[in-house]
């Protein structure tokens, strides 16, 4: 065990997968020699040469049709969208090309192992176009794999596993937890599994449920609710796609209340399929209406950011309006 | 590093413009109309067993498109593209590369696909997507794949495989393979966004890929010159620091030894270099088009002269490879074999229903076989309403 921040347990991933697999190559703007604007590729160009860690030129759908080409060769690229805001470029590559690419030929080509790391979500003054969360978006695209960590721990289980993965993955990492989380990470190998969702705190009259930074959020908000006396049950749910509606499931028919953060925009945001799903599966367990706290309908502002985010006290309000309903 | 800008700069002191037609890139042509060569030609290496198969090759594809449009005039397919006119830039450029050599192609380039071996049968099984068909009946006709000659799966977005086909050399480059990729597109995909980017990586990042451009003149009703005013395609990779060449696209002889030429650049100097063919395609641009509309059929009469197929058949006449008699008859024959396969692929069965959502992922996830599960039961209950799967769900 070691002491990581996120950033350093992204890099310690990349640097276990590249020096077991020769065929794990990573690349992007910036990630070369520099490391990445965020320093996650740091020393992996001295250590594996330039062949597999390499600057590109600054082509969003150059990077992901390239990482498409690698893939379908038997390569693992893990390629990098330095912000998830600049991924809509590369969005009819990732959406038409990487999502089809098995189902289309009738499983004679395929791009397992590919990934596309990129940081996601605000908190960091970063405006329109460095704090959005576009998961929604891909979410609505069958043969996608959507993953999201919570702390450095997560980080590197589920890196590693999605690079594993035999479908392509896209590894949404919360740039606000970059340095901010700080855990206890093993330094070997080990994967998480993708497609589960993680029952973080035990509880009996709500249940929470988020992914990514928001986690903090809403055990913040737990807490705040815990000292009114109202029990929650706190879900991370790491995978957006394929989601794990049997653990969520399971838990809001115990407290018949779900209550969904998440940071981007409400309307055709990721907790509306949640929602719709539970009501159906948990329909006479609902003991009220599934909440979301979520961002506003707007693009994402610098200057009133801290009101327009899905924050703990936004969420301690939904607990209460859904445990006194 | 000297020069971060990474241009050649010569310092001037009067103000100059550089021509936009300052790059001017001349055609390869090698074989004359009546089928004898330039006098100053340089004859590329072929022996009589490949050119007679180039040659298969092109009356094959022109046999099935005649018969495969009218399929699909009667209803029998949902829709079809033909390549009429333009034989000689598939099939002589996949002559030029190794079997192993990976193909990734458009949408119009079913001369390659023949001539590294896609049976009859399989370009069958595709048109009528039935339960044979190795794309499972899932994308619509025309968009061929095949894993064991070594052609990517064609998808309908255009330029797409242009960036992939870069990463695909590049990777073949990493494992140390003495294998390239050859990436087709016509001129209307080379104004996609992924041209630019698939180029720009590829040279930069040296990838050995070859960018096989199809300049036919039209994408669908809109013309080259409102497609760009450059001078085509191949005068943009020179921009980009690729080599290029431009060859007449009606001549089979000429894109055969441009594409050998560059397949040996690209994996000897291992870096992209470009083909740009310049051809006129001859029938529409799909089932679903009539050119009448957009343009004369003059223009078209003047290249219907100019029939690739024809003047290649005068050249192996000449050669002595060729019997007129005998070559007539067996045209006659395959006319014969593909009806008769047509017949025989359109009573094979559509897929079973579960294909629908096999491939996916690499296994089908639960809320995939709960769907499947529920439609199951409904093709059950109105099997009917449901003609291909409704008697076959047990």
């Amino acid at each position: 065990m070691a002491q990581m921040n996120m950033l350093q347990a992204i890099n310690n991933a990349l640097d276990l997968a590249m020096e077991q697999d020769d065929s794990v190559v990573c690349f992007g703007e910036d990630v070369g020699h520099f490391g990445g604007v965020f320093r996650a590729t740091s020393r992996l160009q001295d250590k594996y040469g330039k062949g597999r860690c390499f600057n590109t030129p600054l082509t969003e759908q150059g990077i992901a049709g390239f990482a498409n080409g690698m893939a379908a060769q038997g390569m693992k690229p893990v390629a990098e969208i330095q912000f998830a805001d600049y991924i809509f470029p590369a969005f009819d590559q990732i959406v038409n090309e990487t999502a089809k690419f098995r189902y289309r030929s009738g499983n004679q080509f395929n791009v397992a192992g590919l990934v596309f790391r990129t940081p996601y979500g605000g908190g960091i003054a970063g405006g329109h176009y460095h704090s959005q969360s576009p998961e929604a978006y891909f979410a609505h695209t069958p043969g996608l794999t959507l993953v999201v960590p919570r702390d450095p721990y997560q980080a590197k289980g589920l890196l590693l596993a999605a690079i594993q993965c035999p479908d392509p993955v896209l590894f949404f990492e919360p740039k606000r937890l970059y340095r901010a989380s700080v855990g206890e990470v093993p330094e070997d190998y080990y994967e998480l599994p993708i497609g589960q969702a993680e029952v973080i705190q035990s509880g009996a009259d709500v249940t929470l449920l988020a992914w990514g930074a928001q986690m903090e959020t809403i055990q913040k908000a737990a807490e705040l609710a815990e000292k009114d006396g109202i029990s929650c049950e706190i879900i991370d749910l790491r995978s957006i796609l394929p989601w794990d509606s049997k653990t969520v499931a399971e838990s809001v028919l115990k407290t018949g209340r779900l209550v969904i953060n998440h940071e981007a925009p409400l309307t055709g945001g990721f907790a509306a399929e949640i929602a719709a799903t539970i009501q159906e599966l948990c329909f006479l367990y609902l003991e009220s209406p599934i909440e979301r706290v979520c961002g506003l309908d707007t693009p994402y502002p610098l200057a009133l950011e801290k009101e327009y985010m899905a924050d703990h006290l936004k969420t301690y309000e939904a607990i209460k309006r859904s445990v006194n309903f | 590093m000297a020069n971060p800008n990474n241009a050649t700069i010569t310092t001037v002191h009067k103000a100059k413009f550089t021509g936009a037609n300052a790059l001017t890139i001349p055609s390869l042509k090698i074989l004359k109309d009546d089928g004898s060569l330039y006098a100053d030609a340089t004859m590329p290496e072929l022996d009589r067993e490949t050119a007679l198969r180039m040659y298969d090759s092109m009356v094959f594809i022109r046999a099935l498109d005649e018969r495969m449009l009218a399929a699909q005039r009667q209803g029998r397919i949902s829709f079809y593209m033909q390549c009429l006119g333009e034989e000689a830039t598939t099939v002589g450029s996949a002559a030029a590369l190794d079997d192993k050599d990976m193909i990734m192609a458009q949408y119009r380039e079913q001369g390659a696909l023949r001539y590294r071996g896609f049976t009859l049968e399989q370009f069958m099984n595709q048109l009528f997507t039935n339960e044979q068909d190795l794309g499972k009946g899932r994308q619509m006709p025309v968009h061929y794949g095949s894993r064991d000659i070594y052609f990517m799966t064609i998808s309908s977005p255009l330029a797409t495989q242009i960036p992939q086909a870069s990463g695909y050399a590049y990777a073949q480059k990493l494992r140390g393979l003495d294998n390239t990729t050859l990436c087709y597109f016509g001129e209307g995909a080379a104004s996609e966004g992924d041209f630019h980017a698939g180029l720009n990586m590829a040279a930069v990042l040296q990838a050995p890929v070859i960018f096989f451009c199809r300049n036919n003149g039209y994408a669908i009703s809109t013309p080259a010159n409102e497609q760009f005013i450059g001078d085509g395609i191949a005068s943009r990779a020179v921009g980009y620091g690729i080599q290029a060449i431009r060859v007449d696209g009606s001549d089979i002889l000429a894109v055969y030894q441009a594409t050998r030429l560059a397949r040996k650049l690209a994996l000897e100097q291992q870096e992209p270099v470009l083909v740009e063919a310049i051809a006129y395609r001859l029938g529409a641009h799909s089932s679903s088009d009539d050119p009448s509309g957009y343009r004369s059929k003059e223009e078209e009469d003047r290249w219907r002269k100019n029939d690739p197929i024809a003047r290649y058949r005068l050249w192996l006449l000449k050669q002595g490879w060729l019997d007129d008699d005998a070559d007539k008859a067996k045209t006659e024959a395959l006319r014969q074999e593909i009806l008769d396969a047509l017949k025989i692929a359109e009573k094979i069965a559509k897929p079973e229903l579960e294909q629908l959502v096999t491939d996916v992922y690499a296994e089908p996830t639960e809320h995939l076989n709960s769907q499947l599960k529920k439609l199951e039961d409904h093709v059950r209950r109105y099997p009917d309403a449901y003609p291909v799967t409704g008697g076959r769900v047990k």
